[in-house]
Protein backbone atom coordinates (compact mmCIF):
# COMPACT_ATOMS: atom_id res chain seq x y z
CA UNK A 1 0.00 0.00 0.00
CA UNK A 2 2.73 2.43 1.02
CA UNK A 3 4.88 1.28 -1.87
CA UNK A 4 2.00 1.83 -4.26
CA UNK A 5 1.54 5.37 -3.00
CA UNK A 6 5.28 6.08 -3.26
CA UNK A 7 5.30 4.75 -6.81
CA UNK A 8 2.34 6.93 -7.71
CA UNK A 9 4.17 9.92 -6.22
CA UNK A 10 7.22 9.25 -8.36
CA UNK A 11 4.99 8.80 -11.38
CA UNK A 12 3.40 12.21 -10.79
CA UNK A 13 6.80 13.92 -10.44
CA UNK A 14 8.07 12.24 -13.60
CA UNK A 15 4.90 13.25 -15.44
CA UNK A 16 5.27 16.85 -14.30
CA UNK A 17 8.89 16.94 -15.49
CA UNK A 18 7.84 15.37 -18.76
CA UNK A 19 5.52 18.33 -19.31
CA UNK A 20 7.73 20.96 -17.71
CA UNK A 21 10.89 20.38 -19.73
CA UNK A 22 9.26 20.68 -23.17
CA UNK A 23 7.37 23.76 -21.97
CA UNK A 24 10.64 25.35 -20.83
CA UNK A 25 12.39 24.59 -24.14
CA UNK A 26 9.41 25.74 -26.21
CA UNK A 27 9.25 29.03 -24.31
CA UNK A 28 12.93 29.88 -24.26
CA UNK A 29 14.36 28.66 -27.56
CA UNK A 30 13.38 31.68 -29.73
CA UNK A 31 14.48 34.08 -27.00
CA UNK A 32 17.73 32.24 -26.31
CA UNK A 33 18.44 32.08 -30.04
CA UNK A 34 18.11 35.86 -30.19
CA UNK A 35 20.45 36.26 -27.22
CA UNK A 36 22.95 33.84 -28.78
CA UNK A 37 23.03 35.95 -31.94
CA UNK A 38 23.62 39.06 -29.85
CA UNK A 39 26.71 37.69 -28.09
CA UNK A 40 28.23 35.87 -31.08
CA UNK A 41 30.76 37.32 -33.50
CA UNK A 42 29.48 37.87 -37.04
CA UNK A 43 29.09 34.59 -38.98
CA UNK A 44 29.58 32.46 -35.86
CA UNK A 45 25.95 32.55 -34.77
CA UNK A 46 24.84 30.06 -37.38
CA UNK A 47 26.86 27.09 -36.28
CA UNK A 48 24.23 25.55 -34.02
CA UNK A 49 26.42 25.66 -30.93
CA UNK A 50 24.67 26.05 -27.59
CA UNK A 51 27.23 28.62 -26.44
CA UNK A 52 29.57 30.58 -28.77
CA UNK A 53 33.24 29.60 -28.56
CA UNK A 54 34.18 33.29 -28.47
CA UNK A 55 31.36 35.23 -26.83
CA UNK A 56 31.65 38.95 -27.46
CA UNK A 57 29.98 42.22 -26.54
CA UNK A 58 31.03 43.78 -29.82
CA UNK A 59 27.46 43.71 -31.20
CA UNK A 60 26.21 45.66 -28.21
CA UNK A 61 29.02 48.14 -28.71
CA UNK A 62 28.03 48.56 -32.38
CA UNK A 63 24.36 49.09 -31.55
CA UNK A 64 24.89 51.40 -28.58
CA UNK A 65 27.49 53.39 -30.50
CA UNK A 66 25.18 53.49 -33.59
CA UNK A 67 28.07 52.24 -35.71
CA UNK A 68 26.12 50.78 -38.62
CA UNK A 69 24.10 52.62 -41.24
CA UNK A 70 20.99 50.66 -40.23
CA UNK A 71 21.46 51.97 -36.72
CA UNK A 72 22.35 55.64 -37.19
CA UNK A 73 19.15 56.70 -35.38
CA UNK A 74 18.96 53.88 -32.84
CA UNK A 75 18.74 56.08 -29.75
CA UNK A 76 16.40 58.56 -31.45
CA UNK A 77 14.12 55.68 -32.41
CA UNK A 78 14.29 54.30 -28.88
CA UNK A 79 13.35 57.79 -27.67
CA UNK A 80 10.42 57.91 -30.13
CA UNK A 81 9.21 54.57 -28.78
CA UNK A 82 9.46 55.91 -25.24
CA UNK A 83 7.67 59.19 -25.95
CA UNK A 84 4.89 57.43 -27.81
CA UNK A 85 4.30 54.77 -25.18
CA UNK A 86 4.39 57.20 -22.27
CA UNK A 87 2.09 59.55 -24.19
CA UNK A 88 -0.30 56.70 -24.94
CA UNK A 89 -0.34 55.58 -21.32
CA UNK A 90 -0.97 59.12 -20.05
CA UNK A 91 -3.77 59.91 -22.50
CA UNK A 92 -5.36 56.47 -22.08
CA UNK A 93 -5.38 56.91 -18.31
CA UNK A 94 -6.92 60.36 -18.60
CA UNK A 95 -9.61 59.35 -21.09
CA UNK A 96 -10.48 55.98 -19.55
CA UNK A 97 -10.47 57.08 -15.90
CA UNK A 98 -12.80 59.96 -16.67
CA UNK A 99 -15.14 57.80 -18.77
CA UNK A 100 -15.24 54.99 -16.19
CA UNK A 101 -16.02 57.58 -13.47
CA UNK A 102 -18.91 59.00 -15.48
CA UNK A 103 -20.33 55.57 -16.29
CA UNK A 104 -19.82 53.85 -12.96
CA UNK A 105 -19.94 56.56 -10.27
CA UNK A 106 -22.04 59.35 -11.80
CA UNK A 107 -24.32 56.77 -13.44
CA UNK A 108 -24.87 59.15 -16.31
CA UNK A 109 -27.68 58.53 -18.79
CA UNK A 110 -26.28 56.87 -21.87
CA UNK A 111 -23.38 55.44 -19.90
CA UNK A 112 -24.39 51.97 -21.00
CA UNK A 113 -24.36 53.06 -24.62
CA UNK A 114 -20.85 54.51 -24.24
CA UNK A 115 -19.67 51.27 -22.62
CA UNK A 116 -21.15 49.24 -25.47
CA UNK A 117 -19.54 51.46 -28.10
CA UNK A 118 -16.21 51.00 -26.34
CA UNK A 119 -16.65 47.23 -26.21
CA UNK A 120 -17.59 47.19 -29.87
CA UNK A 121 -14.35 49.06 -30.66
CA UNK A 122 -12.44 46.53 -28.58
CA UNK A 123 -13.83 43.80 -30.83
CA UNK A 124 -12.75 45.36 -34.13
CA UNK A 125 -9.71 43.32 -35.21
CA UNK A 126 -6.73 45.68 -34.98
CA UNK A 127 -5.48 45.00 -38.51
CA UNK A 128 -8.89 45.89 -39.93
CA UNK A 129 -9.07 49.25 -38.19
CA UNK A 130 -5.53 49.98 -39.39
CA UNK A 131 -6.63 50.63 -42.98
CA UNK A 132 -9.27 53.29 -42.16
CA UNK A 133 -6.99 54.70 -39.48
CA UNK A 134 -4.15 55.21 -41.95
CA UNK A 135 -6.47 56.93 -44.41
CA UNK A 136 -7.93 59.24 -41.77
CA UNK A 137 -4.60 60.15 -40.22
CA UNK A 138 -3.57 61.23 -43.71
CA UNK A 139 -6.66 63.44 -43.95
CA UNK A 140 -5.95 64.95 -40.52
CA UNK A 141 -2.39 65.66 -41.70
CA UNK A 142 -0.89 63.70 -38.81
CA UNK A 143 1.16 61.10 -40.72
CA UNK A 144 4.78 60.96 -39.54
CA UNK A 145 3.93 62.80 -36.35
CA UNK A 146 4.15 61.22 -32.90
CA UNK A 147 0.55 62.26 -32.36
CA UNK A 148 -0.79 59.94 -35.04
CA UNK A 149 0.56 56.85 -33.28
CA UNK A 150 -0.30 58.13 -29.79
CA UNK A 151 -3.90 58.79 -30.82
CA UNK A 152 -4.19 55.50 -32.72
CA UNK A 153 -2.83 53.51 -29.78
CA UNK A 154 -5.09 55.39 -27.38
CA UNK A 155 -8.04 54.44 -29.58
CA UNK A 156 -6.99 50.80 -29.33
CA UNK A 157 -6.19 50.77 -25.61
CA UNK A 158 -8.93 52.89 -24.08
CA UNK A 159 -11.89 50.50 -24.63
CA UNK A 160 -10.31 47.72 -22.59
CA UNK A 161 -9.05 50.30 -20.09
CA UNK A 162 -12.55 51.72 -19.61
CA UNK A 163 -13.98 48.25 -19.21
CA UNK A 164 -11.45 47.20 -16.56
CA UNK A 165 -11.72 50.50 -14.68
CA UNK A 166 -15.51 50.41 -14.73
CA UNK A 167 -15.50 46.94 -13.19
CA UNK A 168 -13.05 47.99 -10.49
CA UNK A 169 -15.03 51.16 -9.84
CA UNK A 170 -18.34 49.28 -9.56
CA UNK A 171 -16.87 47.45 -6.59
CA UNK A 172 -16.36 50.64 -4.55
CA UNK A 173 -19.29 51.17 -2.14
CA UNK A 174 -21.96 53.69 -3.26
CA UNK A 175 -22.16 54.98 0.32
CA UNK A 176 -18.80 56.71 -0.13
CA UNK A 177 -20.19 58.93 -2.87
CA UNK A 178 -23.42 59.52 -0.98
CA UNK A 179 -21.60 60.56 2.17
CA UNK A 180 -19.34 62.89 0.21
CA UNK A 181 -22.29 64.39 -1.66
CA UNK A 182 -24.13 65.05 1.60
CA UNK A 183 -21.02 66.83 2.85
CA UNK A 184 -21.34 69.02 -0.23
CA UNK A 185 -18.60 67.55 -2.42
CA UNK A 186 -18.89 68.38 -6.12
CA UNK A 187 -18.45 65.59 -8.67
CA UNK A 188 -15.00 66.97 -9.40
CA UNK A 189 -13.97 66.72 -5.72
CA UNK A 190 -15.50 63.25 -5.62
CA UNK A 191 -13.32 62.28 -8.56
CA UNK A 192 -10.14 63.78 -7.19
CA UNK A 193 -10.40 63.00 -3.47
CA UNK A 194 -12.25 59.69 -3.34
CA UNK A 195 -12.29 57.96 -6.68
CA UNK A 196 -8.67 58.43 -7.83
CA UNK A 197 -6.96 57.39 -4.57
CA UNK A 198 -9.06 54.23 -4.30
CA UNK A 199 -8.45 53.26 -7.91
CA UNK A 200 -4.64 53.40 -7.80
CA UNK A 201 -3.99 49.64 -8.22
CA UNK A 202 -6.28 49.44 -11.27
CA UNK A 203 -4.76 52.63 -12.69
CA UNK A 204 -1.30 51.07 -12.47
CA UNK A 205 -2.55 47.96 -14.27
CA UNK A 206 -4.24 49.97 -17.03
CA UNK A 207 -1.32 52.36 -17.43
CA UNK A 208 1.11 49.46 -17.77
CA UNK A 209 -1.20 47.77 -20.25
CA UNK A 210 -1.36 50.87 -22.47
CA UNK A 211 2.39 51.49 -22.14
CA UNK A 212 3.30 47.96 -23.23
CA UNK A 213 0.69 47.93 -26.01
CA UNK A 214 2.18 51.08 -27.53
CA UNK A 215 5.80 50.06 -27.00
CA UNK A 216 5.24 46.67 -28.66
CA UNK A 217 3.09 47.89 -31.56
CA UNK A 218 4.46 47.21 -35.02
CA UNK A 219 1.66 47.42 -37.62
CA UNK A 220 0.28 50.87 -36.78
CA UNK A 221 3.76 52.27 -36.28
CA UNK A 222 4.88 51.01 -39.64
CA UNK A 223 1.83 52.42 -41.42
CA UNK A 224 1.69 55.80 -39.72
CA UNK A 225 5.40 56.64 -39.46
CA UNK A 226 7.93 56.33 -42.25
CA UNK A 227 10.70 58.93 -41.88
CA UNK A 228 13.91 57.46 -40.39
CA UNK A 229 13.86 60.06 -37.65
CA UNK A 230 10.15 59.63 -36.87
CA UNK A 231 9.83 55.84 -36.70
CA UNK A 232 9.82 53.79 -33.53
CA UNK A 233 12.30 51.00 -32.88
CA UNK A 234 10.13 48.07 -34.09
CA UNK A 235 9.70 49.74 -37.49
CA UNK A 236 13.44 50.25 -37.71
CA UNK A 237 13.96 46.55 -36.93
CA UNK A 238 11.41 45.63 -39.59
CA UNK A 239 13.34 47.72 -42.11
CA UNK A 240 16.33 45.40 -41.71
CA UNK A 241 14.28 42.81 -43.57
CA UNK A 242 14.03 44.84 -46.74
CA UNK A 243 17.78 44.66 -47.44
CA UNK A 244 19.67 41.56 -48.56
CA UNK A 245 22.89 42.32 -46.72
CA UNK A 246 21.28 42.95 -43.34
CA UNK A 247 23.61 42.49 -40.38
CA UNK A 248 21.40 39.98 -38.60
CA UNK A 249 23.52 39.77 -35.47
CA UNK A 250 23.02 43.54 -35.04
CA UNK A 251 19.31 43.21 -35.68
CA UNK A 252 19.06 40.58 -32.95
CA UNK A 253 21.15 42.72 -30.58
CA UNK A 254 18.99 45.78 -31.17
CA UNK A 255 15.90 43.59 -30.79
CA UNK A 256 17.21 42.23 -27.52
CA UNK A 257 17.76 45.76 -26.16
CA UNK A 258 14.29 46.72 -27.37
CA UNK A 259 12.67 43.72 -25.65
CA UNK A 260 14.30 44.33 -22.26
CA UNK A 261 12.28 47.33 -20.99
CA UNK A 262 8.82 45.79 -21.58
CA UNK A 263 9.90 42.51 -19.97
CA UNK A 264 11.29 44.40 -16.96
CA UNK A 265 8.14 46.53 -16.66
CA UNK A 266 5.93 43.50 -16.98
CA UNK A 267 7.73 41.66 -14.19
CA UNK A 268 7.84 44.78 -11.98
CA UNK A 269 4.08 45.29 -12.25
CA UNK A 270 3.07 41.64 -12.63
CA UNK A 271 1.14 41.72 -9.35
CA UNK A 272 -1.12 44.52 -10.59
CA UNK A 273 -1.31 43.19 -14.12
CA UNK A 274 -2.52 39.71 -13.29
CA UNK A 275 -5.04 40.77 -10.67
CA UNK A 276 -6.26 43.77 -12.65
CA UNK A 277 -6.31 42.39 -16.14
CA UNK A 278 -7.39 38.80 -15.71
CA UNK A 279 -10.18 39.81 -13.32
CA UNK A 280 -12.09 41.30 -16.22
CA UNK A 281 -11.62 38.34 -18.47
CA UNK A 282 -12.51 35.77 -15.85
CA UNK A 283 -15.77 37.51 -15.10
CA UNK A 284 -16.90 37.13 -18.72
CA UNK B 1 -49.54 52.36 -20.56
CA UNK B 2 -50.50 53.58 -17.10
CA UNK B 3 -47.28 52.24 -15.66
CA UNK B 4 -45.23 54.15 -18.18
CA UNK B 5 -47.12 57.36 -17.49
CA UNK B 6 -46.50 57.04 -13.77
CA UNK B 7 -42.86 56.28 -14.38
CA UNK B 8 -42.42 59.29 -16.63
CA UNK B 9 -44.20 61.44 -14.09
CA UNK B 10 -41.92 60.16 -11.37
CA UNK B 11 -38.90 60.94 -13.43
CA UNK B 12 -40.14 64.51 -13.95
CA UNK B 13 -40.77 64.87 -10.23
CA UNK B 14 -38.69 67.92 -9.31
CA UNK B 15 -37.66 66.38 -5.99
CA UNK B 16 -35.98 63.49 -7.79
CA UNK B 17 -34.79 65.15 -10.95
CA UNK B 18 -33.67 68.26 -9.16
CA UNK B 19 -30.54 70.32 -9.45
CA UNK B 20 -28.22 67.64 -8.02
CA UNK B 21 -29.16 65.09 -10.66
CA UNK B 22 -28.82 67.40 -13.62
CA UNK B 23 -25.50 68.61 -12.27
CA UNK B 24 -24.38 64.99 -12.08
CA UNK B 25 -25.55 64.52 -15.64
CA UNK B 26 -23.63 67.55 -16.89
CA UNK B 27 -20.47 66.41 -15.16
CA UNK B 28 -21.02 62.92 -16.54
CA UNK B 29 -21.12 64.26 -20.07
CA UNK B 30 -18.02 66.31 -19.42
CA UNK B 31 -16.11 63.32 -18.07
CA UNK B 32 -17.10 61.07 -20.93
CA UNK B 33 -16.46 63.71 -23.60
CA UNK B 34 -12.76 62.89 -24.20
CA UNK B 35 -13.58 59.28 -25.01
CA UNK B 36 -16.50 60.28 -27.21
CA UNK B 37 -14.18 62.63 -29.11
CA UNK B 38 -11.67 59.80 -29.65
CA UNK B 39 -14.46 57.44 -30.69
CA UNK B 40 -15.90 59.86 -33.24
CA UNK B 41 -12.54 61.01 -34.59
CA UNK B 42 -10.72 57.70 -34.78
CA UNK B 43 -13.39 54.99 -34.97
CA UNK B 44 -16.73 56.28 -36.23
CA UNK B 45 -15.45 58.64 -38.90
CA UNK B 46 -12.67 56.36 -40.27
CA UNK B 47 -14.93 53.32 -40.38
CA UNK B 48 -17.82 55.24 -41.96
CA UNK B 49 -15.53 56.85 -44.51
CA UNK B 50 -13.97 53.51 -45.41
CA UNK B 51 -17.34 51.86 -45.93
CA UNK B 52 -18.11 54.71 -48.27
CA UNK B 53 -14.86 54.04 -50.13
CA UNK B 54 -15.81 50.36 -50.43
CA UNK B 55 -19.28 51.04 -51.81
CA UNK B 56 -18.50 50.27 -55.49
CA UNK B 57 -19.83 46.77 -56.38
CA UNK B 58 -17.12 46.54 -59.06
CA UNK B 59 -14.54 46.21 -56.28
CA UNK B 60 -16.12 42.98 -55.10
CA UNK B 61 -16.15 41.55 -58.60
CA UNK B 62 -12.45 42.39 -58.85
CA UNK B 63 -11.80 40.90 -55.44
CA UNK B 64 -13.58 37.64 -56.24
CA UNK B 65 -11.51 37.42 -59.44
CA UNK B 66 -8.26 37.74 -57.48
CA UNK B 67 -7.01 34.19 -56.80
CA UNK B 68 -5.01 35.47 -53.81
CA UNK B 69 -8.22 36.57 -52.14
CA UNK B 70 -9.82 33.12 -52.24
CA UNK B 71 -6.63 31.55 -50.95
CA UNK B 72 -6.52 34.15 -48.18
CA UNK B 73 -10.04 33.35 -47.04
CA UNK B 74 -9.20 29.64 -46.88
CA UNK B 75 -5.96 30.38 -44.99
CA UNK B 76 -7.76 32.60 -42.48
CA UNK B 77 -10.34 29.90 -41.89
CA UNK B 78 -7.67 27.22 -41.33
CA UNK B 79 -5.75 29.58 -39.08
CA UNK B 80 -8.79 30.29 -36.91
CA UNK B 81 -10.05 26.73 -36.64
CA UNK B 82 -6.75 24.90 -36.22
CA UNK B 83 -4.53 27.38 -34.39
CA UNK B 84 -7.13 28.66 -31.93
CA UNK B 85 -8.49 25.27 -30.95
CA UNK B 86 -5.02 23.81 -30.58
CA UNK B 87 -3.93 26.79 -28.52
CA UNK B 88 -6.96 26.76 -26.22
CA UNK B 89 -6.71 23.01 -25.65
CA UNK B 90 -3.03 23.43 -24.78
CA UNK B 91 -3.84 26.36 -22.51
CA UNK B 92 -6.47 24.29 -20.70
CA UNK B 93 -4.01 21.44 -20.25
CA UNK B 94 -1.13 23.66 -19.11
CA UNK B 95 -3.33 25.61 -16.70
CA UNK B 96 -3.80 22.27 -14.92
CA UNK B 97 -0.04 21.72 -14.93
CA UNK B 98 0.59 25.11 -13.33
CA UNK B 99 -1.75 24.40 -10.41
CA UNK B 100 0.82 21.92 -9.05
CA UNK B 101 2.71 23.39 -6.12
CA UNK B 102 6.43 22.84 -6.73
CA UNK B 103 9.14 25.47 -6.54
CA UNK B 104 10.26 24.75 -10.09
CA UNK B 105 6.74 24.96 -11.47
CA UNK B 106 6.54 28.46 -9.97
CA UNK B 107 9.82 29.45 -11.64
CA UNK B 108 8.61 27.96 -14.91
CA UNK B 109 5.34 29.92 -14.63
CA UNK B 110 7.36 33.14 -14.40
CA UNK B 111 9.48 32.29 -17.46
CA UNK B 112 6.48 30.95 -19.37
CA UNK B 113 5.02 34.47 -19.62
CA UNK B 114 8.05 35.83 -21.49
CA UNK B 115 6.71 35.27 -25.05
CA UNK B 116 3.68 37.35 -24.17
CA UNK B 117 5.63 40.02 -22.26
CA UNK B 118 8.24 40.75 -24.93
CA UNK B 119 7.45 42.45 -28.26
CA UNK B 120 6.70 40.24 -31.28
CA UNK B 121 9.16 41.61 -33.76
CA UNK B 122 12.52 40.46 -32.34
CA UNK B 123 11.24 37.03 -31.32
CA UNK B 124 9.40 36.31 -34.58
CA UNK B 125 12.44 37.43 -36.57
CA UNK B 126 14.56 35.16 -34.38
CA UNK B 127 12.32 32.23 -35.38
CA UNK B 128 12.59 33.34 -38.99
CA UNK B 129 16.38 33.18 -38.78
CA UNK B 130 16.24 29.74 -37.19
CA UNK B 131 14.26 28.58 -40.22
CA UNK B 132 16.61 29.99 -42.83
CA UNK B 133 17.28 27.08 -45.22
CA UNK B 134 21.00 27.72 -45.76
CA UNK B 135 22.44 28.76 -42.43
CA UNK B 136 19.53 28.69 -39.99
CA UNK B 137 20.24 26.71 -36.85
CA UNK B 138 17.53 24.12 -37.56
CA UNK B 139 18.83 23.08 -40.95
CA UNK B 140 22.40 23.20 -39.66
CA UNK B 141 21.40 20.68 -37.01
CA UNK B 142 19.51 18.53 -39.51
CA UNK B 143 22.55 18.53 -41.74
CA UNK B 144 24.98 17.60 -38.99
CA UNK B 145 22.70 14.79 -37.80
CA UNK B 146 21.59 13.29 -41.10
CA UNK B 147 24.08 14.74 -43.61
CA UNK B 148 21.09 15.79 -45.70
CA UNK B 149 19.69 19.24 -46.41
CA UNK B 150 16.65 20.18 -44.36
CA UNK B 151 13.48 21.46 -46.02
CA UNK B 152 13.17 25.00 -47.31
CA UNK B 153 10.73 25.78 -44.50
CA UNK B 154 9.23 29.09 -45.53
CA UNK B 155 9.21 28.37 -49.24
CA UNK B 156 6.49 25.76 -48.90
CA UNK B 157 3.08 27.41 -48.44
CA UNK B 158 1.63 24.67 -46.22
CA UNK B 159 4.73 24.55 -44.00
CA UNK B 160 4.98 28.34 -43.88
CA UNK B 161 1.36 28.74 -42.81
CA UNK B 162 1.72 26.00 -40.19
CA UNK B 163 4.82 27.71 -38.82
CA UNK B 164 2.94 31.03 -38.65
CA UNK B 165 0.31 29.25 -36.59
CA UNK B 166 3.00 27.89 -34.29
CA UNK B 167 4.44 31.38 -33.86
CA UNK B 168 0.97 32.66 -33.05
CA UNK B 169 0.52 29.91 -30.47
CA UNK B 170 3.96 30.58 -29.00
CA UNK B 171 3.12 34.25 -28.58
CA UNK B 172 -0.39 34.07 -27.12
CA UNK B 173 -0.48 30.74 -25.27
CA UNK B 174 0.79 32.27 -21.98
CA UNK B 175 -2.00 34.84 -21.85
CA UNK B 176 -4.81 32.30 -22.21
CA UNK B 177 -3.09 29.83 -19.89
CA UNK B 178 -2.97 32.52 -17.18
CA UNK B 179 -6.67 33.29 -17.63
CA UNK B 180 -7.66 29.63 -17.43
CA UNK B 181 -5.29 29.14 -14.48
CA UNK B 182 -7.04 31.97 -12.61
CA UNK B 183 -10.35 30.22 -13.26
CA UNK B 184 -9.01 26.88 -12.03
CA UNK B 185 -7.66 28.44 -8.85
CA UNK B 186 -11.09 29.94 -8.17
CA UNK B 187 -12.64 26.46 -7.89
CA UNK B 188 -13.03 25.59 -4.18
CA UNK B 189 -10.47 22.98 -3.11
CA UNK B 190 -13.01 21.14 -0.95
CA UNK B 191 -14.71 19.86 -4.08
CA UNK B 192 -11.55 18.03 -5.10
CA UNK B 193 -10.93 16.72 -1.58
CA UNK B 194 -14.46 15.33 -1.41
CA UNK B 195 -14.02 13.73 -4.82
CA UNK B 196 -10.71 12.15 -3.76
CA UNK B 197 -12.35 10.69 -0.68
CA UNK B 198 -14.98 9.19 -2.96
CA UNK B 199 -12.16 7.64 -4.99
CA UNK B 200 -12.45 9.79 -8.13
CA UNK B 201 -9.41 9.63 -10.43
CA UNK B 202 -7.80 12.56 -12.24
CA UNK B 203 -10.03 12.21 -15.28
CA UNK B 204 -13.22 12.10 -13.22
CA UNK B 205 -12.15 15.12 -11.20
CA UNK B 206 -11.60 17.03 -14.45
CA UNK B 207 -14.79 15.76 -16.08
CA UNK B 208 -17.16 16.38 -13.16
CA UNK B 209 -15.59 19.29 -11.26
CA UNK B 210 -13.10 21.31 -13.33
CA UNK B 211 -14.77 21.30 -16.72
CA UNK B 212 -18.33 22.18 -15.63
CA UNK B 213 -17.06 25.25 -13.78
CA UNK B 214 -14.80 26.37 -16.62
CA UNK B 215 -16.64 25.49 -19.81
CA UNK B 216 -18.40 28.87 -20.17
CA UNK B 217 -15.14 30.75 -19.73
CA UNK B 218 -13.40 28.37 -22.11
CA UNK B 219 -15.92 29.09 -24.86
CA UNK B 220 -15.76 32.84 -24.19
CA UNK B 221 -11.97 32.77 -24.38
CA UNK B 222 -12.03 30.75 -27.60
CA UNK B 223 -14.36 33.24 -29.30
CA UNK B 224 -12.42 36.23 -27.97
CA UNK B 225 -9.21 34.69 -29.20
CA UNK B 226 -10.76 34.17 -32.64
CA UNK B 227 -11.70 37.85 -32.85
CA UNK B 228 -8.19 38.90 -31.82
CA UNK B 229 -6.59 36.44 -34.21
CA UNK B 230 -8.51 37.72 -37.22
CA UNK B 231 -6.56 40.91 -36.55
CA UNK B 232 -3.20 39.19 -35.97
CA UNK B 233 -0.93 40.76 -38.53
CA UNK B 234 2.48 40.04 -37.00
CA UNK B 235 2.51 36.22 -36.86
CA UNK B 236 2.08 35.91 -40.60
CA UNK B 237 3.66 39.09 -41.92
CA UNK B 238 6.87 38.96 -39.92
CA UNK B 239 7.45 35.27 -40.54
CA UNK B 240 6.43 34.73 -44.15
CA UNK B 241 5.58 38.21 -45.42
CA UNK B 242 2.55 36.55 -47.04
CA UNK B 243 4.84 34.56 -49.29
CA UNK B 244 5.85 32.40 -51.06
CA UNK B 245 3.98 33.93 -54.02
CA UNK B 246 1.35 35.53 -51.73
CA UNK B 247 0.05 32.07 -50.81
CA UNK B 248 0.13 32.44 -47.02
CA UNK B 249 -1.78 35.70 -46.60
CA UNK B 250 -4.57 35.92 -44.06
CA UNK B 251 -7.24 38.64 -44.11
CA UNK B 252 -5.22 40.74 -41.66
CA UNK B 253 -2.21 40.91 -43.99
CA UNK B 254 -4.15 41.03 -47.26
CA UNK B 255 -5.86 44.33 -46.39
CA UNK B 256 -2.46 45.84 -45.61
CA UNK B 257 -1.04 44.40 -48.84
CA UNK B 258 -3.73 46.16 -50.90
CA UNK B 259 -3.13 49.32 -48.89
CA UNK B 260 0.59 49.18 -49.68
CA UNK B 261 -0.26 48.74 -53.37
CA UNK B 262 -2.32 51.92 -53.03
CA UNK B 263 -5.59 50.06 -53.63
CA UNK B 264 -7.48 51.33 -50.62
CA UNK B 265 -10.83 50.41 -52.17
CA UNK B 266 -9.74 46.78 -52.49
CA UNK B 267 -8.31 46.87 -48.97
CA UNK B 268 -11.63 48.00 -47.55
CA UNK B 269 -13.60 45.60 -49.75
CA UNK B 270 -11.55 42.68 -48.44
CA UNK B 271 -12.31 43.80 -44.88
CA UNK B 272 -16.02 44.18 -45.67
CA UNK B 273 -15.94 40.59 -46.96
CA UNK B 274 -14.56 39.48 -43.58
CA UNK B 275 -17.51 40.97 -41.72
CA UNK B 276 -19.78 37.91 -42.08
CA UNK B 277 -17.04 36.02 -40.25
CA UNK B 278 -16.41 38.62 -37.57
CA UNK B 279 -19.84 40.11 -36.84
CA UNK B 280 -21.49 36.95 -35.42
CA UNK B 281 -18.52 36.53 -33.07
CA UNK B 282 -18.70 40.18 -32.03
CA UNK B 283 -22.47 40.00 -31.55
CA UNK B 284 -22.11 36.93 -29.36
CA UNK B 285 -19.32 38.48 -27.29
CA UNK B 286 -21.27 41.72 -26.82
CA UNK B 287 -24.24 39.76 -25.48
CA UNK B 288 -21.94 37.94 -23.09
CA UNK B 289 -19.92 40.84 -21.80
CA UNK B 290 -22.28 43.82 -21.74
CA UNK B 291 -24.44 42.79 -18.83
Amino acid sequence: MRLKRALRGIGLEAGLLLIGIPVLLWTLIPIYHMFLFAISPKDAAFSGQLWPSHPTLRNFEMVIGQKHHFLYHFWLQMWNSLVISVGTAAITLFVATAAAFAISRLRMKGGRLVMNLALLTYFIPAAFLAVPMYKTMGMYGLLNSDWSLVLAMTTLSSPYAIWILRQASDKLPVELDEAAMIDGASPLQLFRLIYLPLMVPSLIAVGTYALLLAWNEYLYAFLLLSKDTAITLPVALGNFLSADDSPWELLMTAGFLYALPPAAIYYAFRRYMSSGLTAGAVKG
Amino acid sequence: MTATTIETAARRDPRRAGFALSEKQTWGLLFVAPYIAIFIGFVLFPVGYSFWLARDPQLYVQLAADPIFLRTVVNTFIFLVVAINLKMALALFLSGFFTHKRWWVKVLAVLFVLPWAVPSIPTILSVRFMLNPEWGVINTLIFSLTAEDGPNWLNNPALALSLSMLVHIWKSLPFWTLILLAARLAIPGELYEAASVDGAGAWHRFRYITWPSMSTLYVTCTLLSMIFTVGDFNSVYLLTGGGPADLTHVLATLGIRYLRLDQIGMAMASIVCALPLVLPLVFFMMKRLSK
